[in-house]
């Protein structure tokens, strides 16, 4: 006999078209007791959370991810379908149903309420938005409804408590049946079903007072402007160039504070532990080393504040919809736009934001390009290298020629994205007529509480991922770039001795034809945790004592005089290419649940990076 | 053969529009019509993307009206259908035939 729970709490399932405003009411439901993980086996969001009624129940509130339908076309879908008909293994079957609609757009959620009645779960339909409705002037009775669907309605407003009260009190009713409940068999409507399911949907919408189309509404006019061919992509590049200027220009302070904390907490625990292996680790590996991811913090949280402002108002399809062209010429989805963009700051939450993207295929060809958009890791080396190399002077007429050359840099990631884009989606099945069927949802005011909820939840993903792959990443580099110690009487720097040195050593055999000596190909090893670290490696290097930012100062002259240009340039290529972040790796392998991506990934970048780099090379000495 | 003229300017080729029938893409942005059908073909992925199509609301008789096109040629077009709107790509607005519901002007 099973040990059954004294009080085993009831399992309600959030059910609704994407776009109803069933992810504002769950956070209204569960407030912030909320966990955010993966169904097992795919990349699908599972958002789980509880709340105490009243009368003292506890119900777990399961968030299914947005459908249109039970015949499931995208991965989202077939959880949801998986989940309610209780095929998902490890999941469940709900105990209880809520279905949320939208009052706005009755016509088309109801189809959804019609398919889950045939499911013959326990169910009560959420009539979300009706403020919003009301103000259009439609006026629906939901009394009326209940008693043409047969099932409870309650009026809800998503983003307001008070309708939310008489839905609690419906789930306090709800009981767990004695037995593992089995939902109906479910069969794929056929057309018959279908025009069915019309005719219902319109007599019932005839009978409570929703059969009213809009006219032209404040949304339309706004589209009539944001999507207007000429100024819609004005306004997009508009858009986009104001996010990046507060990514870059906002997060430079947090960013500064970050890393003058953790240098500052690097000392202090440097003056109060003797000198030890231990101190050793705890500082230039666990500390130097997740302080150097950590760092992105600040440009994460502005970045993913200002897309899911868009998200949240609806703009974000819209801008999904004018770049659908151009993406689709490279065979990418216009969805891809948000994790790419995501990407300039970092490739690990860029690649998280692929999730958005329904399509596997589209959704694996985002994950493979994210990295290579210019993430801020590569500024500190591209800064490094540019200032040493590129003379300060304007060119064409007040161009400022090292800012070109950074720009340059930019567009060659860019570039070579969507080449390799272009080239993975003709190497599969042509993905020609892939289908868009994206919703453009009315625009509605961004709603403060779930805005801060989804920025928590990013952080937490972020920092989670800090705190346990990259720790251990950081970990294994320190011991590599520490183990084994100089022997006594070595006069050059200690990491020329360790497994990193030796692995340099044996990289420059490798990259000589490229142009890279030793000391390059030795900071390259320790500068996979994150690009930016080689610039610190280097110093370790050439054995400069200097720390911090003071190390970028003192290299500068140091690698102008010991470096060739075609050198230098060849490394500018390199870090547009290479997969010079373990971090990244991590994450795809995550993401897609297999170690094949990953492999892939790096494969080509590094085959990408040398033949960029040997070009680079190779013309830039032709012509010195 | 004599006609009167009243007959052939208005009345004819009203009845006429009132009856045309055109592919979605066709049909001029703002232009209120209606869904005649929906069919994408008889192969397995046509059979699914009809039937996606249907899911969102795309049925026979149903209100639709072009809300936005784009700027290059094969762009997605952004389409209301009954209360939603949803961006097509062309080829799935090519399974979709409408007519429109006052005959144009002009």
């Amino acid at each position: 006999m099973d040990a059954v729970p004294s009080a085993p709490s009831p399992l309600v399932a959030l059910v609704g078209n994407p776009n109803c405003g069933k992810t504002a009411l769950f956070n209204i439901l569960t407030g912030s007791r909320q966990k955010v993980a993966n169904y097992a086996g795919v990349t699908v969001e599972r958002k789980e959370g509880s709340l105490l009624t009243p009368s003292g129940l506890r119900v777990r509130v399961l968030d299914l991810p947005g459908a249109y339908s039970l015949d499931p076309l995208t991965p989202d879908e077939q959880v949801t379908a998986d989940v309610l008909l209780g095929r998902r293994a490890g999941e469940p079957t709900p105990d209880f149903v809520v279905c949320v609609t939208d009052a706005t757009n009755l016509r088309q959620n109801l189809r959804l309420v019609l398919s889950l009645k045939r499911l013959g779960l326990p169910m009560v339909v959420a009539l979300n938005m009706t403020d919003i409705a009301r103000r259009k002037g439609i006026a629906i009775d939901a009394q009326r409804l209940a008693a043409e669907l047969g099932v409870p309605v309650v009026a809800t407003v998503g983003i307001k408590s008070g309708g939310v009260r008489a839905l609690i009190k419906v789930l306090e009713t709800v009981s767990i049946p004695a037995h593992a409940r089995q939902a109906a068999a479910w069969r794929t409507p056929s057309a018959a079903d279908i025009a069915h399911d019309q005719a219902e949907v319109r007599r019932i919408l005839g009978a409570v007072g929703g059969d009213r189309l809009d006219g032209v509404t404040l949304s339309d006019r706004i589209d009539a402007v944001v999507l207007q061919p000429v100024l819609g992509p004005l306004i997009l590049a508009l858009i986009l160039f104001l996010v990046f200027q507060a990514v870059f220009a906002w997060a430079q302070l947090p960013m500064d504070a970050i890393k003058t904390g953790v240098a500052a907490f690097g000392g202090w625990v440097g003056t109060i532990l003797p000198a030890s292996l231990f101190k050793d680790l705890l500082v230039n590996g666990v500390l130097a080393g997740v302080g150097s991811v950590l760092v992105f913090l600040p440009q994460i949280i502005i970045l993913f504040f200002f897309i899911l402002l868009l998200e949240d108002s609806g703009y974000l399809p819209r801008a999904a919809f004018l770049l659908d062209r151009v993406m689709g010429s490279v065979g990418l989805s216009g969805r891809a736009f948000i994790p790419l963009l995501s990407s300039f700051a970092c490739a690990i939450p860029g690649i998280m934001a692929t999730r958005t993207i329904q399509n596997p295929r589209d959704r694996l060809a985002t994950i493979m390009i994210a990295p290579l958009m210019t993430c801020s890791a590569r500024l500190p080396v591209y800064a490094l290298i540019i200032g040493a190399f590129i003379p300060r002077r304007t060119i064409w007429g007040g161009l400022e020629l090292q800012g070109v050359v950074l720009f340059a840099l930019y567009i060659l990631g860019v570039v070579g994205a969507m080449a390799v884009a272009y080239v993975l989606k003709r190497g599969g099945k042509s993905g020609r007529n892939q289908a868009l069927m994206l919703e453009l949802p009315a625009y509605h005011w961004p709603n403060l509480r779930n805005l801060g909820i989804g920025l928590w939840q990013r952080v937490e993903i972020f920092l989670t991922r800090v705190g346990t792959i990259i720790l251990a990443l950081m970990v294994i580099l320190w011991a590599l770039s520490s183990f084994p110690a100089p022997p006594p009487g070595a006069t050059g720097p200690a990491i020329q001795y360790s497994i990193a040195g030796h692995l340099g050593a044996w990289l420059a055999v490798v990259f000589a034809p490229i142009g890279f000596n030793w000391q390059i190909s030795i900071a390259l090893v320790p500068g996979l945790a994150a690009r930016e670290v080689a610039v610190g490696a280097l110093g370790t290097v050439y054995a400069l004592s200097a720390t911090g930012s003071d190390v970028s100062g003192a290299l500068t002259p140091l690698i102008a005089q010991s470096w060739s240009l075609p050198t230098a340039l060849s490394l500018l290529a390199w870090y547009v290419f290479a997969p010079q972040c373990l971090s990244t790796l991590a994450t795809v392998k995550r993401e897609t649940n297999s170690w094949r991506y990953p492999i892939i990934m790096a494969a080509y970048m590094f085959a990408l990076a040398y033949a960029g780099s040997w070009l680079t090379y190779r013309i830039a000495l032709a012509l010195s | 053969m004599i006609t009167s003229p009243a007959a052939d300017v208005f009345a004819q080729p009203q009845a006429q529009q009132r009856l045309m029938e055109m592919r979605l893409a066709d049909l001029p942005p703002g232009t209120a019509a209606r869904v005649v059908s929906v069919s994408a073909g008889d192969g397995k992925a046509q059979v699914e993307l009809g039937r996606r199509l249907a899911e969102l609301g795309f049925l026979p008789g149903e209100a639709i009206r072009i809300i936005a096109k784009g700027f290059m040629a094969r762009a997605p077009i952004a389409v209301r259908i009954g209360t939603g709107t949803f961006a097509l790509r062309l080829f799935e607005a090519a399974c979709i035939r409408v007519r429109p519901e006052q005959p144009q002007l002009g």
